[in-house]
């Protein structure tokens, strides 16, 4: 047995590799690409084939979202919704992630079981209940209760996303900073925090995208406050198809250009941490 | 004044103790090392100190005052971790320079003195540097700068040169020695290697399963250990054990040779350094087994009254596997140890 792989074993693997790459690609590319090239084609060409390659930029299937009645508010609302649900699940999350991975506690197992668990109750089955609660309370059809059930859905990932990136800093380097002067509190800002940083952020994307698809709770427990999917999922279900897909693309929109504008600092963050 | 007093220092993990009622006083400006083997409580004991562990029991005084209630920043203390704790999101500058930060010193204070710790540890030129741009060795160098930064009354280390090559290792030794002499602070250094020990100390500490074994200089404890795990902890090769029996006044009967040794009714361990031993008409007879030339000694193996035995001898003895000797212990350096408490008897 030898295990230097012959010139041949090599070019295959690389061909697999590059193959893999491409087919990866194109399984996020393709689809995305075809709802650019339907929302910004003419209505009646929305069904013809082939298509063309370069999209005619007819805009008049955007421009009726755009001057659609209540499309802004519920684009406004989605962002909103989000936002919270990003900043609440961080908030709430990532001290309990530290928690996890920095102190001994009676129970720590479990805890990290139950954690995955808020995720074993499907959704359609809190909705009712959750709905009654909220209407008792004052909380239905409003940003904050929305973003309230988003959060329960993005903090098990929240939690357990931080638990592993504070896991990954050394416990020494907080003790460096204790014995430097800081108290449990400046160290975590001074020197866990600026290392974590690009996790965070990671997380907090997953945390906006998760709220930013969900659909589910959002036309369950909104009616004037609807939020992008929640109002598209009503009025599109009758819509012509050249709209659903303009629809379609102004719910994907928003996801990819936030992502693209952290992409950078999210590499370049880790390039340092990663040292 | 920066007297470390530990007072009946007790430390239990869960139902592990692992550390037994410690006392020991380290004076003003003393360079203290503890020495022990791996899993023998050093690290613990230093945490301790440090604040990073609390105590089971028992008190932690520095400078004259009571601090095991204090956390670390408020002890007058700095520490050298073994993986240097470099912060990896802050250039040199800033790492020496974090605890001057943290104290709200004015920055061109921070920047003279950033600047003269990294002149004494010779890393003024990479100050720009990012931590994941040093070697083992300059990080170390960061690592000890930004202690020194802070000039603190207590230097606390945890085998800060276990990471680097024996060169290196060798270099620093020195060097760190030189600079906390020049720093006048009081030193507490872990390590489980006796040559760095010996080679720095003014006192070492030998640990042993939790407990301090000796605190004395470093030549006595390699001349006068005060127990048999301190005979064959340090010196390498350690001491020769004989099995010893009195035959009154204070007169012992060694592997058929009769010496002097304390007058007592007792069964106790004969001891002797292997290089506190020269061929010679009458002595210990015994049949050399392996020859191993160091250089300027002979290191010789050989059976003493069917046990191991061994000789370090001058290089230009001739000596070969097989040959009969009679090595002649020097009188003066003989030691003796009683077997049931281990410990040294005068
Ligand atoms: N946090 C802890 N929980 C449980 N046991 C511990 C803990 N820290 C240390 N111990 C135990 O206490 C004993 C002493 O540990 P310590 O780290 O002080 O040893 P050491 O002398 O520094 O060893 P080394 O030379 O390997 O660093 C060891 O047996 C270790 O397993
Ligand atoms: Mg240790």
């Amino acid at each position: 047995m030898t295990a230097v792989a012959t010139p041949d074993a090599r070019k295959a693997g690389r061909w697999l590799y590059v193959t893999s790459v491409v087919l990866l690609c194109a399984w996020v590319i393709v689809p995305l690409y075809f709802l650019l090239i339907n929302t910004l084609s003419a209505p009646e060409d929305v069904q013809s084939y082939p298509k063309a390659f370069f999209p005619a930029f007819d805009m008049g299937s955007l421009s009726f979202f755009v001057t659609f009645n209540g499309m802004i508010d519920a684009l406004l609302n989605s962002i909103m919704v989000a936002g919270l649900t990003m900043i609440l699940s961080i908030a709430i999350g990532a001290p309990a992630g530290y928690a996890l991975s920095r102190f001994d506690f009676r129970g720590k197992e479990l805890f990290r079981l139950l954690i995955l668990l808020t995720r074993a109750f499907p959704l359609p089955l809190l909705a009712l209940p959750l709905a009654v609660m909220f209407i008792r309370t004052g909380l239905d059809d409003t940003i904050i209760g929305l973003a309230l059930v988003h959060t329960t859905l993005a903090i098990p990932f929240a939690v357990l996303i931080t638990f592993s990136l504070f896991s990954g800093i050394p416990m020494e380097l907080e003790e460096a900073a204790w014995t430097l002067g800081c108290t449990r509190l400046t160290a975590f800002t001074k020197v866990v925090l600026p290392l974590i940083l690009p996790g965070i952020a990671a997380s907090a994307i997953f945390a906006f995208v998760i709220s930013w698809n969900e659909v589910f709770a959002a036309a369950v427990l909104t009616i004037e406050n609807r939020t992008l999917t929640a109002f598209l999922l009503v009025k599109l279900s009758e819509a012509p198809i050249h709209l659903k897909f303009a629809g379609g693309f102004i719910l994907v929109l928003p996801a990819l250009i936030f992502i693209f504008a952290v992409r950078k600092y999210l590499f370049a963050m880790w390039g340092i941490a990663n040292r | 004044m920066a007297e470390i007093q530990i007072k009946n220092v007790a430390k239990k993990f869960g139902e592990y103790q692992a550390l037994h009622d410690i006392n020991l006083t380290i004076s003003d400006r003393e360079f203290m090392v503890l020495l022990g083997a791996s899993g023998c409580g050093k690290t613990t004991l230093l945490r301790i100190i440090c604040g990073l562990e609390t105590a089971t029991t028992g008190e932690v005084w520095i400078g004259g005052r009571r601090v095991d209630h204090l956390p670390p920043k408020d002890r007058g203390i700095a520490m050298v971790f073994q993986n240097y704790a470099v912060f990896p999101h802050l250039t040199v500058f800033e790492n020496i320079g974090f605890g001057l930060r943290m104290q709200k010193l004015p920055n061109d204070e921070v920047t003279r003195r950033v600047e003269r710790v990294a002149e004494l540890m010779h890393i003024e030129m990479l100050l720009k540097r990012y931590s994941g741009e040093l070697s083992g060795g300059q990080r170390q160098r960061v690592a000890v700068a930004r202690a020194l930064a802070m000039e603190p009354d207590v230097i606390l280390m945890d085998e800060p040169l276990s990471n680097l090559d024996a060169l290196l290792r060798m270099e620093m030794r020195a060097e760190l020695k030189g600079v906390l002499a020049e720093s006048n602070t009081t030193a507490v250094y872990v390590t489980h290697d006796q040559v760095e020990a010996m080679s720095m100390a003014d006192r070492i500490s030998v640990m042993h399963k939790g407990k301090i074994v000796q605190a004395a200089s470093p030549i006595e404890v390699y001349r006068n250990p005060a127990a048999e795990f301190v005979a064959g902890f340090i010196g390498n090769p350690p001491m020769n054990f004989l099995p010893a029996t009195a035959t009154g006044n204070g007169q012992w009967r060694v592997a058929g040779q009769t010496f002097d040794g304390p007058d007592t009714e007792k069964t106790l361990k004969f001891a002797i350094r292997p290089e506190d031993m020269a061929p010679a008409d009458t002595g210990l007879v015994a049949i050399a087994k392996v020859i191993e030339p160091l250089g300027a000694h002979l290191l010789v193996t050989c059976d003493v009254d069917g046990g191991m035995f061994r000789a370090v001898l001058d290089s230009d003895t001739t000596v070969k596997a097989g040959d009969r000797l009679t090595l002649a212990p020097q009188p003066d350096r003989v030691r003796w140890f009683d077997p049931e408490t281990t410990l040294a008897v005068a």
